[in-house]
């Protein structure tokens, strides 16, 4: 028998001291992007209460006032303060395009990894069944559901929910159809480990970064498609508005260069920009899911 | 090609090369080497992987691999100083004067082109040749390093012809300018030792014929004996010794060197007497198995049939070896014993009792029983849980232990494969080879099984690493009584570990026996083929063996 020592002397001083695994790095380019989320998380809870005016309150005689030191945002059309409606927005638009694309995720990554796993004639056919969703253009859909059913709050979540679902279920599946022909999941099968565990345990923790990625995205997604439906009168019904309904609003403004018209706009077009600044720049190990 | 040239030497001196980790530190990876090769001598850089030796044979070219820099000393290739060309310098050297034979041919021919289009590439780059003298050539060199078929090999694309001849039509891409300096990088570790056998021989040829003056690069002692003329031992990047190959093999100096000849050799880990019939009845046992993939046909078979009626038994605390070249089926038989590949004929018994082809049919407590470690310990452990997630699990799945138990069972587990018990909360990724290997390893055991189905777990190893593996898997037989099913294409790790051995062919069992005595007198013309092909550590083997079998012809 030959020293044990010989092997071990190999190999153990190769470890390194362990770095701490909890320390997420994000450029600076992500921490602006996460600013600008976080910015938008705080305006959406609590907006109400950093409110100056009371954003259903008519304040000010003169409509579509300029910016002034009393309202830095100016007034709308009906002379309410617009930067109280601005903040009282956030909770709409923010709050339901999250709740949308949560919902949305989380059933087309249930789909994905449960068709991955399974594989076989199921795959197939719940494959082309989304596939036949993604063919139709996501706002005819939404047109037409939320014609069909009418404009609530909870319709909303649902419809854009839905719509979004067949996207996030292809890129799961893609990311889970490939880890899900990887060595250690057939180690888990081997070992005869069930389908629930080998999706959730061996398969989800390798996609968490792509699928962080892709969440981001799709609230981006949502946002302007419920902002472009609410501008279009069928998204949040008056006396609630989002931003997008803030814009609808006082596009009669337009004329006169208010700023109650542009500011709804850029408060979108800075959440969607930050939260693709964060999710492109998400740090590179998150991103390949902690390999 | 003029070649002013023709005296002189190439000279490395006080080379490094540095490595730039992902937060911006440099570590050095190649300390200030240095050495010399005389025009028509090959020199072998030998060395396990990490030591330098593929940096170094690159740093021949001028190159270092993504994220390494070069950050001092020189390379003068007759005359030439390397690192001191411009990229337009090198561009004109590469390919041309200095060529490069990779390890995976497979890997580096383009699968859309022909052979020929791609091995004449280099002539027509560099302007040295005219396509139709370039293509003349090619045939003169396919025909000098053996390949069938000169004249219309090169009309066929990469995958129509096998892994050994596309290592020797890489090498005539190699060749075609008549480079002055040939860097040899690994070429015959990824093939099968038959055929690694003829590529040597022709390689061994044409650096006779041609007087190549060469860097051959290979972590395989035996190998590198028969084709070098002196032997440079690296190790964790730099020189340990260096020098001609008779008295490196016989009179190492460096106990790094005769770490590595020792490892080379095997030892025999197990008793030569056969183990005495006991009557007992085997713990595993598989008669007629038939398997293979695709859908079954009209007589119940599958399409592609891997395995023809294989059949084998295996009693408590022994060991099989199995052993066959690459698409033999070894790999298969485990697969199908446990459950991953059903076998469409045939069956296994698990002391005595018939086990349920399909995984998905047979229950956790014979699931338990047998276990299987694969291969590649990198792909085999998920990279995104850590060691105690991995370890555990089987624990809690097979056995049903609190976490308590678990954790104390955890610390016997990392023990048992000599780990230290700070790697538990460590990923995968986080680990040496050797070190997964033995994750991989402590899972199986942590099932408690009766049988451990091996399947390769050496060979993506370094030799002196896999050895400690192998005598890890031998105490832990004599401690728990575990019995073995070892398949792997190496015979000298068969050989070490075996108390049985069977030859694999085509699917098929070609021969079958106690290890010494079917080693020793082989019946099968296959085996004794696949004897003679295993390099042995001495110069002259290769001419022996070559002569062995031209007389024989």
């Amino acid at each position: 028998m030959r020293d044990q020592n010989l092997g071990l002397g190999e190999t153990v001083p190769e470890i390194a001291p362990a770095a701490p695994r909890l320390r997420l790095r994000l450029s600076p380019t992500a921490c602006l992007g996460a600013g600008i989320v976080l910015a938008g998380i705080a305006m959406a809870i609590l907006g109400q209460a950093l409110s100056p005016h009371d954003a259903g309150a008519i304040v000010d005689t003169d409509v579509f006032g300029p910016m002034s030191p009393a309202f830095p945002l100016g007034t709308d059309y009906l002379g309410r303060d617009m930067l109280s409606r601005i903040l009282l927005g956030a909770r709409y638009t923010v709050g339901i395009a999250a709740l949308a694309t949560a919902l949305a995720c989380t059933a087309g990554i249930g789909l994905g990894l449960f068709a991955a796993v399974v594989g076989g004639w199921t795959d197939s056919a719940l494959s082309r069944l989304l596939d036949a969703l993604t063919s139709i253009p996501s706002k005819m859909l939404a047109l037409v559901l939320i014609a069909g059913l009418g404009s609530s709050l909870p319709i909303l979540v649902l419809t854009m929910a839905f719509i979004y679902v067949p996207g996030c279920y292809r890129i799961t599946r893609a990311l889970a159809v490939n880890i899900a022909a990887e060595d250690f999941v057939l180690a888990a099968k081997a070992r005869g480990e069930g389908r629930g565990y080998i999706m959730l345990r061996e398969v989800m923790p390798n996609m968490v970064g792509p699928l962080a990625t892709d969440f981001g995205l799709r609230f981006v997604f949502v946002v302007l498609l419920l902002s472009s439906l609410s501008f279009l009168g069928l998204g949040v019904q008056p006396p609630y508005a989002d931003w997008g309904s803030l814009v609808r609003e006082n596009v009669a403004g337009l004329s006169y260069g208010a700023p109650a018209v542009v500011m709804p706009a850029i408060a979108i077009a800075i959440l969607t920009i930050g939260v693709n600044l964060l999710v492109d720049n998400l740090p590179g190990r998150a991103r390949a899911g902690g390999r | 090609m003029a070649h002013a040239h023709k005296s002189g030497t190439v000279r490395v001196e006080a080379l490094k090369v540095a490595a730039k980790a992902e937060d911006g530190r440099e570590t050095t990876i190649v300390h200030e080497v240095g050495f010399e090769i005389a025009r028509g001598e090959v020199l072998a850089l030998i060395g396990e992987s990490g030591s330098g030796k593929t940096t170094i044979a690159l740093a021949m070219m001028g190159y270092a691999r993504k994220g390494c820099a070069i950050r001092g000393g020189s390379v003068d290739v007759f005359g030439t100083q390397v690192l001191a060309s411009s990229p337009s310098e090198l561009r004109a050297l590469r390919g041309n004067r200095i060529a490069y034979i990779a390890q995976s041919a497979a890997a580096s021919f383009n699968p859309a082109r022909t052979i020929m289009a791609q091995v004449i590439e280099s002539a027509l780059i560099h302007g040295s040749l005219t396509a139709e003298a370039a293509t003349a050539k090619a045939k003169t060199l396919f025909a000098e390093l053996a390949l069938p078929n000169p004249d219309t090999i090169g009309d066929r694309y990469p995958h129509q012809v096998s892994g050994g001849q596309l290592q020797r039509l890489l090498a005539a891409m190699a060749l075609l300018n008549d480079p002055d300096l040939v860097i040899f990088d690994e070429p015959t570790t990824a093939l099968d030792v038959t055929t690694q056998i003829e590529v040597l021989v022709s390689f061994k040829a044409a650096i006779r014929e041609r007087g190549i003056t060469g860097i051959y690069v290979s972590h395989d002692l035996a190998v590198v004996a028969q084709i070098a003329d002196r032997i440079a031992v690296l190790r964790h990047g730099r020189l340990a010794e260096i020098g001609a190959v008779e008295q490196m093999v016989s009179a190492p100096a460096h106990p790094y060197t005769r770490q590595l000849i020792a490892a080379a050799s095997p030892v025999k880990r197990k008793g030569a007497e056969a183990a005495p019939e006991t009557g007992e009845a085997p713990v595993l046992a598989a008669t007629g198995i038939t398997a293979g993939y695709g859908p079954a046909g009209a007589d119940g078979l599958p399409r592609v049939k891997i395995l023809h009626d294989v059949g084998f038994s295996l009693r408590r605390g022994e060991t099989l070896g199995i052993i066959g070249e690459s698409g033999s089926g070894k790999s298969t038989l485990a697969r199908v014993v446990s459950g991953i590949v059903p076998a469409a004929r045939g069956e296994v018994r698990l002391d005595g009792k018939v086990l349920a082809p399909a995984l998905d049919r047979r229950d956790r407590e014979t699931l338990r029983r047998i276990q299987i470690v694969f291969q590649n310990a990198d792909t085999v452990l998920n990279p995104a849980q850590s060691i105690a997630q991995i370890l555990e699990r089987p624990l809690a799945f097979y056995h049903r232990l609190g976490a308590a138990a678990r954790r104390q069972r955890l610390m016997q587990l990392l023990d048992q494969v000599r780990l230290p018990r700070s790697v538990a909360e460590r990923r995968p990724g986080e680990l040496s080879g050797g070190q997964k290997q033995r994750i991989n390893l402590a899972r199986a055991l942590a099932a408690e099984p009766d049988v451990i189905l091996c399947d390769e777990v050496t060979s993506a190893l370094d030799t002196v690493v896999g050895e400690a593996v192998l005598d890890l898997l031998v105490e832990i037989q004599r401690d728990l009584n575990v019995a073995y099913v070892f398949i792997s294409h190496d015979l000298g790790v068969i050989r070490s570990i075996s108390d049985a051995v069977m030859v694999l062919q085509h699917g098929r069992v070609v021969e079958a026996g106690p290890t010494e005595a079917l080693l020793a007198d082989p019946k099968e013309p296959y085996t004794r083929l696949l004897l003679s092909s295993v390099p042995e550590l001495r110069t002259g083997w290769l001419d022996e063996v070559c002569a062995g079998r031209g007389a024989a012809a």
